[in-house]
């Protein structure tokens, strides 16, 4: 798997923690402003937002929070909003286990990443046991 | 951005046999959870049969509001009370199911009128049973 990389000409639109619940609906509130700047309908707002909602709330039960950026970049010539998760928790021992469909880790997010990839346009991740997971989705028009 | 999410209670409305509840708020978890609680409690107090829960300015669903109006749905019907969740805007429905969310006991209607039919529908079966 390729490793995220964070060398990019990619605009930073913010970069937030997600230390507690009120940090998932403040953020997500601002993913869903930003998609709406990006001048992206209704349901492509809805589908963004809903996608980072599932990853925060995995870093803040399973992480015990993380970082939040925000930015906005030229993917293969589409304007693309991009949201990229990053925690140090535990980290996923079997990705592809984790994101084969009808998987859950037993704690209550079964739809989890499978689907969180359904709503995006490009989804990468990257995870190392006790090191951290990094989540990167990306939507454009 | 500046966001309210100082711990306001959502306010529930008894019309009869029903609770009303209207959801204006991006809920986060506690706040969710406590909306749970608060239901339950009210069906005990006021032996409702019925609960309309309008969700027609809520932006998203995500599995975790999701799981909770599912689960909220269960709870209530061991307690002899019907859930109906009311308008949800078409966006959110495309999104829960994409996410594959499934809300297994939760009766929906289109707006607050049809799903008072449905409750009142409900009720007058029950009654002649």
């Amino acid at each position: 798997m390729n490793e995220i990389s964070f060398d990019n000409n990619w605009e930073q639109l913010g970069k937030y923690p997600i230390v507690t619940e009120h940090d998932i609906v403040k953020i997500r509130q601002l993913v869903r402003h930003h998609a709406k700047e990006a001048r992206m309908g209704i349901v492509e707002q809805t589908r963004i937002t809903t996608a980072v909602s599932e990853l925060f709330r995995n870093m803040f039960n399973y992480a015990e929070g993380g970082d939040v950026l925000i930015e906005r970049g030229n993917i293969d010539g589409k304007n693309a909003l991009i949201v990229t998760c990053i925690d140090q928790g535990p980290g996923i021992e079997d990705l592809e286990l984790a994101m084969s469909d009808g998987y859950t880790s037993g704690m209550g997010m079964g739809y989890g990443l499978p689907g969180t990839k359904r709503l995006v346009d490009r989804f990468e991740i990257q995870s190392e046991k006790d090191k951290g997971t990094i989540v990167r989705v990306m939507k454009w028009r | 951005m500046n966001i309210d999410l100082h711990e306001k209670k959502i306010p529930i409305i008894k019309i009869r046999d029903f609770l009303i509840v209207s959801i204006q708020v991006d809920m986060h978890d506690k706040l969710a959870i406590q909306l749970q609680s608060q239901i339950l409690e009210e069906i005990e107090k006021t032996g409702a049969k019925g609960v309309l829960i309008d969700i027609s300015v809520l932006e998203m669903v995500d599995s975790f509001i999701g799981r909770m109006l599912s689960g909220m749905a269960s709870m209530a019907a061991i307690m002899d009370a019907a859930v109906v969740i009311v308008g949800m805007q078409p966006s959110v429905a495309i999104t829960l199911v994409e996410l594959g969310l499934e809300m297994p006991g939760v009766d929906t209607a289109l707006n607050m009128e049809k799903g008072i039919e449905m409750l009142e529908e409900r009720l007058s079966n029950y009654n002649t049973l």
